[in-house]
C-alpha cells in the first residue's frame, strides 16, 4: 500500500506544530522519520492516523485521498500506530486488549473469547513472539508490551504500520528484536513508518530517511549517510557527538551506600541489598530499563522514601532518618527524573523556581521576610550561566521548553557547594543542543571534585557520560562495569545477565546495531 | 579509570529465589481488632449478661407450607458458644497473619455472622415475643433495594469513568416522579417506569457538566443532589401538599409470591415474596454482572473508564460511551428511588431518600465496582437497618439513638476496614480531551 501525505500543516494556537509537510511511503517499505524531541514527528503521525484534523493538506492512499474522522477510520483504511505511550488497558488480558474496538461475539453481545485468544496466537505464532492471550497488560515487560501493541494493529489488517519512538524504553537486545520484527514485517508486504531520534537505528534498519525539524521537511537521506550528516540535518548546524571529558580523577569515597533494601505497599522488593560507592570527582551512572528500581534508589537518598534496612553516608555522614531538607542542607544536588512534575512549580516564575530549595535562607530571607530583590539578581544571574533563554525571569516556568526547564533545574540544584550530585534522566526529551549543554555542566560538577550519581535509561547517554556503570535489574545490582563497556554486554546485563555470562553472550551474537557500529568504524578505518 | 568491582549479588544471579532475610513488617491490625471485639463480645453477651435466660428464634410465616416450629435456645450457653467461635476464628487470623497467608472472604463473614448472632441471642434474651429471623432477613433485602440499584448506578458510571455523587438526587427524583405519576394514573406500574426517567435525567445533567464544562465530578454531584433535594421540596410544598389526593396518594405495589419458590421454608418468603422492583432487581443485578465483565458493551466501558486514549485510538468514542452509561445509571438509580414511594407504598415526603445514595456509593466500594459485590454490600447495609427496626420492635437494651447509628457505623467499617486496598477505575473523575 502507498501512502502520500501532501502539504499537511497543524497548528496549536500559535505553535505551527507540521508546516506544509510531504511525504511518500511505499509499499513494503521501512522509512524513517528522523527528528528531534518537539519537531512534529508524532503530531505528523497523529494527523495521519486520525488522531487530530489537519489545519491543512490532505492524505493519499494509493493515490486516492482520504478523509479520516477519527482513529476508527485510519484503521479501516489498513493505518495501524504502535504509540510512544503504549495504548493498552493495563487491567485487561492481552486477548482483550488486541479484540477491542472490533471483538468478535457471540450472542447476546457477550464477547467470543475463543476466537479472540485464537487471533492472538495465530499472529504471535507467525511472527514468534511467545505472548499469551490471557496474560494481563500490567504483569508483562516492557518489550512484551510492545510486541501486543504490534499484534493489535496487525490483527486490524493494518498494512502501514507506524512505530513512534518504539526503542526508547527497549534492552538493546529488545531493540534488536524489534528490529528482526521490522525486517519480516516489511517482506511480508507491510509498510512501515519509524519515528525516531536515534541516528543509529535509522542507519541499521531504515530503507529512506526523512529528516523533520520544527515541522518541516529539510531533507532526505539514505542509511548508508554518515551520522554526523544525519545528525547535523537534524539538528541545523553541526553537532558534535561526544562528550569532551577528560578521564576522571577519582578521589576519596564522597558516597557509600550499603545493603540498601526498599519494600513497596505491596511488600515487594523494589530495592534488594543495594551496594556501591561514588568516589569525589567520579560519574557513577546507573543504568537498566524504566521501573527496575532506580526511582526509589534515588528517593531513598533524597529521603522521600525510607528503606528497611541499610545506610547511605556522605562523606562519613548517615542520610539515611534525615529529612529532605537537612539532606539537602547536607549538600545534596538532586535532579528529578520529571521535571515538569517534581523539579518545577509550573505556575511560579523561573526567579521563583531558582530559589526552591533556599526560599527560607539569606539571602532571600530572613525570618518572616522574603527580599524579591535578591531573588531577582539571583534568577538574573543564573539564567545567564546557565543560558537560560527567556524573556523575563517573571515568566511562568510553564512558558518554557523542555530544555530550558532543565536548565532551570540544574542552576537550581548547581548554584549551591555540592557534595553529591544526583540527577535523574538529566537530559529525557532534550534537543542536540540541550543535551550537549546539560552533559557538559555535569562533567564540569564531576571535575569540580563533586561525586556525580546519573541515572538514566538512555544507554547513549550512560556511555557518554559514565566512569563506571552500575546495571540494576529488578531491584538488585547485576554488576558494576568501567564506563565505555560494550553495549551489547550492557543490555544483556540489562536484561539480567550476568556480567561473565553477558560477556560470552555478546561475543557469541551481535546485535543489528552492534553490527551496524562494526561497519560504521570499518568505514571510518 | 577506577576497576571492576562486582557486586556481591552479581554471583548468585538475580533470578536467583530471594533469600528471607527482608521482609515486609508484618501488620497486626486485623487479627488484633478482630480478638478485641471478639473479647468484647464474649465480656458483654456472656460474662456480665443475666444468666439462666433463654432465647426464641421463629424461622417460619405463618402462610408457609412447611412449618418449622420456633427454636428456643438458652442464651448464655449459646452466646458463649458463638464468642467462642469467633475467638477460634481471631486465632487462625493471628496464625495466617504471622505465617503471611491471605484469608479468604470467608474469615470475615462467617466472623460477623457469629457475632451478630451472638448479639441477636443477648438481645432477645428472656424476651416474650420471639425474634423473626425470617421477617429480619426479608426485611433487609427490602431495605437494601435502594441501595443495590443505587450501588449499581453508581458503578456503571464510574466504570465509564464518571464519578457519580449525585445518586442520592437520583433516587430522590425517581421517588418523586413514581408518586405523583402513580398517583395521577393510580397505577403503581406506572410509577415504576416513570422513576427512571427522572433519575436519567440527573444523570444527563450530571455528564453534561462533567464532559462539555469540565467541571469537577464530585461538585457537580454533590450540587446536583442540593439542587434535585431543592425542586422536589419545592414542588411538594406547593403542589403536592396542597392537593394530595391527586398527585401523593401513590398506590403500593403488590407482593406477588412465586408459585412454589416461595413456600420453601426461610428462603421463599425472604426472596421470592416480594415486589415486582425486587424481581427487577435480580435481573439487573444478574444483567449486569454478565454485561459488564463479559459484553463487548462491557469491555469498551470498562475501557473508556481505565485508559481512555487507548479507547479512542480503536475508534471508541469516549465521551459519548461515558455520556450513554452516566444516563443510564442515573436511570438505574431513578429506578431504585420508585423503592421509597411505590414499593414502599408511601406518599413523597421532602428529603426521602435520606442519605441512602451515600450509603449506596459506600456499597460500590465496599462491593469493588461489580455487581455482585454491590448486592452482598447493600445487603450487608440493609441488614444493619433492618437489625435496628426489628430489635426496637423486639425491644433490646441498648438505647435506640445508638441502635440508629448501626448503619451508619456499618458503613464506616466495612468501607475502611474490609475493604483494605481496592482498585478504582483508574481515569474515574479525570475529563477526557485528546
Amino acid at each position: 500500500m502507498k501512502l502520500e501525505l501532501r502539504g499537511i500543516t497543524k497548528r496549536f494556537g500559535s505553535l505551527v506544530a507540521n508546516d506544509h509537510i510531504d511525504l511518500v511511503v511505499e509499499s513494503g517499505e521501512i522509512h524513517a522519520l528522523l527528528g528531534e524531541n518537539g519537531a512534529g514527528k508524532s503530531t505528523l503521525m497523529n494527523v495521519l492516523y486520525g488522531f487530530y484534523d489537519p489545519d491543512d493538506g490532505e492524505i493519499l492512499i494509493d493515490d486516492t485521498a482520504v478523509n479520516f474522522d477519527g482513529p476508527g477510520d485510519a484503521m479501516a483504511a489498513g493505518i495501524g500506530m504502535v504509540h510512544q505511550h503504549f495504548m493498552l488497558v493495563p487491567v485487561f488480558t492481552v486477548a482483550e486488549n488486541v479484540v477491542l474496538g472490533h471483538e468478535p461475539v457471540r450472542g447476546g453481545g457477550l464477547i467470543d473469547l475463543t476466537e479472540a485468544r485464537r487471533r492472538v496466537r495465530e499472529i504471535s505464532d507467525r511472527f514468534g513472539f511467545d505472548v499469551d492471550p490471557d496474560a494481563k497488560i500490567e504483569d508483562l515487560t516492557v518489550g512484551a508490551q510492545q510486541r501486543v501493541e504490534i499484534i493489535k494493529a496487525l490483527s486490524r489488517e493494518a498494512r502501514v504500520l507506524i512505530l513512534d519512538e518504539p526503542t526508547a524504553v527497549l534492552t538493546p537486545q529488545e531493540t534488536d528484536e524489534l528490529i528482526g520484527i521490522m525486517r519480516q514485517l516489511r517482506d511480508s508486504g507491510t509498510s512501515i513508518v519509524f519515528i525516531t531520534h536515534k541516528l543509529r537505528e535509522v542507519r541499521a534498519v531504515a530503507d529512506r530517511i526523512t529528516v523533520i525539524r520544527r515541522g518541516k521537511v529539510v531533507g532526505s537521506a539514505s542509511p548508508s549517510a554518515p551520522e554526523t550528516e544525519l545528525a547535523s540535518l537534524m539538528v541545523g548546524r553541526s553537532v558534535d557527538l561526544g562528550v569532551d571529558k577528560a578521564p576522571a580523577q577519582p578521589g576519596e569515597v564522597g558516597l557509600a551506600v550499603r545493603d540498601l533494601t526498599v519494600l513497596d505497599a505491596l511488600g515487594v522488593r523494589q530495592l534488594d541489598g543495594i551496594s556501591f560507592d561514588v568516589a569525589r570527582g567520579e560519574i557513577l551512572a546507573i543504568a537498566g530499563v524504566q521501573g527496575n528500581g532506580q526511582t526509589e534508589l534515588t528517593e531513598v537518598i533524597l529521603g522521600l522514601q525510607k528503606p528497611v534496612v541499610g545506610s547511605v553516608q556522605l562523606d562519613g555522614l548517615e542520610l539515611i532518618g534525615r529529612t529532605v531538607k537537612e539532606v539537602l542542607n547536607a549538600g545534596v544536588g538532586f535532579v528529578p527524573e520529571d521535571r515538569t512534575e517534581d523539579g518545577l512549580v509550573a505556575d511560579f516564575s523561573i526567579a521563583e523556581n531558582l530559589i526552591l530549595d533556599r526560599y527560607d535562607q539569606p539571602p532571600f530571607a530572613k525570618g518572616f521576610s522574603l527580599y524579591p530583590s535578591q531573588v531577582r539578581t539571583n534568577a538574573e544571574k543564573r539564567t545567564v550561566e546557565f543560558d537560560v533563554r527567556t524573556g523575563s525571569v517573571d515568566a511562568f516556568a510553564s512558558t518554557l521548553s523542555g530544555g530550558n526547564q532543565q536548565k532551570v533545574v540544574l542552576a537550581r540544584e548547581m548554584s549551591r557547594p555540592l557534595r553529591l550530585l544526583v540527577a535523574s534522566q538529566p537530559t529525557r526529551g532534550l534537543d542536540v543542543g540541550s543535551i550537549e549543554f546539560v552533559h557538559s555542566r555535569i562533567v564540569a560538577e564531576r571535575d569540580n571534585g563533586t561525586p556525580v550519581l546519573i541515572v538514566s535509561t538512555e544507554l547513549d547517554e550512560v556511555l557518554a557520560l559514565a566512569d563506571r556503570i552500575v546495571v540494576m535489574y529488578r531491584g538488585q545490582i547485576v554488576g558494576i562495569v568501567p564506563g565505555g563497556t560494550d553495549r551489547d554486554v550492557l543490555g544483556l546485563m540489562m536484561a539480567g545477565v550476568p556480567l561473565v555470562e553477558a560477556r560470552e553472550q555478546a561475543a557469541a551474537h551481535h546485535t543489528a546495531l552492534g553490527d551496524a557500529d562494526i561497519a560504521t568504524e570499518e568505514d571510518n578505518s | 579509570m577506577s576497576t571492576v568491582v562486582e557486586a556481591p549479588t552479581a554471583s548468585s544471579g538475580p533470578q536467583s529465589p530471594r533469600s528471607g532475610a527482608v521482609l515486609a513488617p508484618i501488620s497486626w491490625k486485623a487479627p488484633i481488632a478482630y480478638a478485641v471485639v471478639a473479647v468484647i463480645a464474649l465480656i458483654g453477651f456472656v460474662v456480665v449478661a443475666p444468666k439462666g435466660l433463654e432465647t426464641t428464634f421463629t424461622v417460619s410465616t405463618s402462610s408457609d407450607f412447611f412449618q418449622i416450629a420456633p427454636i428456643t435456645v438458652p442464651s448464655t450457653a449459646t452466646a458463649l458458644l458463638l464468642c467462642l467461635v469467633a475467638l477460634v476464628l481471631a486465632g487462625v487470623s493471628f496464625w495466617a497473619t504471622r505465617s503471611r497467608r491471605k484469608v479468604g472472604v470467608w474469615l470475615p463473614s462467617v466472623y460477623g455472622v457469629a457475632l451478630v448472632l451472638a448479639f441477636l441471642t443477648w438481645s432477645a434474651a428472656g424476651k416474650d415475643s420471639a425474634l423473626p429471623l425470617t421477617g429480619l432477613l426479608q426485611g433487609s433485602l427490602f431495605l437494601a433495594v435502594p441501595l443495590v440499584f443505587g450501588a449499581l448506578a453508581g458503578l456503571l458510571c464510574e466504570r465509564s469513568g464518571i464519578i457519580n455523587i449525585a445518586i442520592e438526587g437520583q433516587l430522590l427524583a425517581g421517588a418523586f416522579l413514581a408518586a405523583v405519576v402513580a398517583s395521577i394514573t393510580h397505577s403503581a406500574y406506572a410509577g415504576l417506569v416513570a422513576a427512571p426517567i427522572a433519575g436519567a435525567l440527573v444523570g444527563l445533567l450530571l455528564v453534561l457538566f462533567s464532559i462539555r464544562y469540565m467541571v469537577d465530578q464530585i461538585i457537580v454531584g454533590v450540587v446536583l443532589n442540593v439542587l434535585v433535594i431543592g425542586v422536589t421540596s419545592y414542588l411538594f410544598s406547593t403542589v403536592l401538599k396542597v392537593d394530595a389526593a391527586t398527585f401523593n396518594s401513590p398506590p403500593k405495589l403488590p407482593v406477588i409470591g412465586i408459585p412454589v419458590l416461595s413456600q420453601i421454608p426461610i428462603i421463599g418468603p425472604v426472596l421470592f415474596r416480594q415486589t415486582v422492583l425486587v424481581y427487577v432487581m435480580y435481573v439487573v443485578v444478574a444483567v449486569l454482572q454478565v454485561m459488564v465483565f463479559r459484553s463487548r458493551w462491557g469491555l469498551r466501558l470498562r475501557a473508556v473508564g481505565e485508559h481512555p486514549k487507548a479507547a479512542d485510538t480503536v475508534g471508541i468514542k469516549v465521551n459519548l460511551t461515558r455520556m450513554k452509561s452516566t444516563v443510564l445509571g442515573g436511570a438505574v438509580a431513578g429506578l431504585g428511588g420508585a423503592f421509597f414511594t411505590v414499593a414502599a407504598g408511601l406518599a413523597f415526603g421532602k428529603e426521602m431518600a435520606g442519605g441512602k445514595g451515600y450509603i449506596a456509593l459506600a456499597a460500590m466500594i465496599l462491593g469493588r465496582w461489580s455487581p455482585a459485590g454491590a448486592l452482598a454490600a447493600a445487603l450487608l447495609f440493609g441488614f444493619s437497618d433492618n437489625l435496628r427496626v426489628v430489635l426496637g420492635i423486639v425491644g433490646t437494651p441498648i438505647p435506640s439513638q445508638i441502635m440508629l447509628m448501626t448503619p451508619y457505623v456499618v458503613t464506616i467499617f466495612a468501607v475502611a476496614g474490609v475493604v483494605g486496598r481496592v482498585r478504582a477505575p483508574a481515569s474515574e473523575g479525570i475529563p477526557y480531551v485528546k
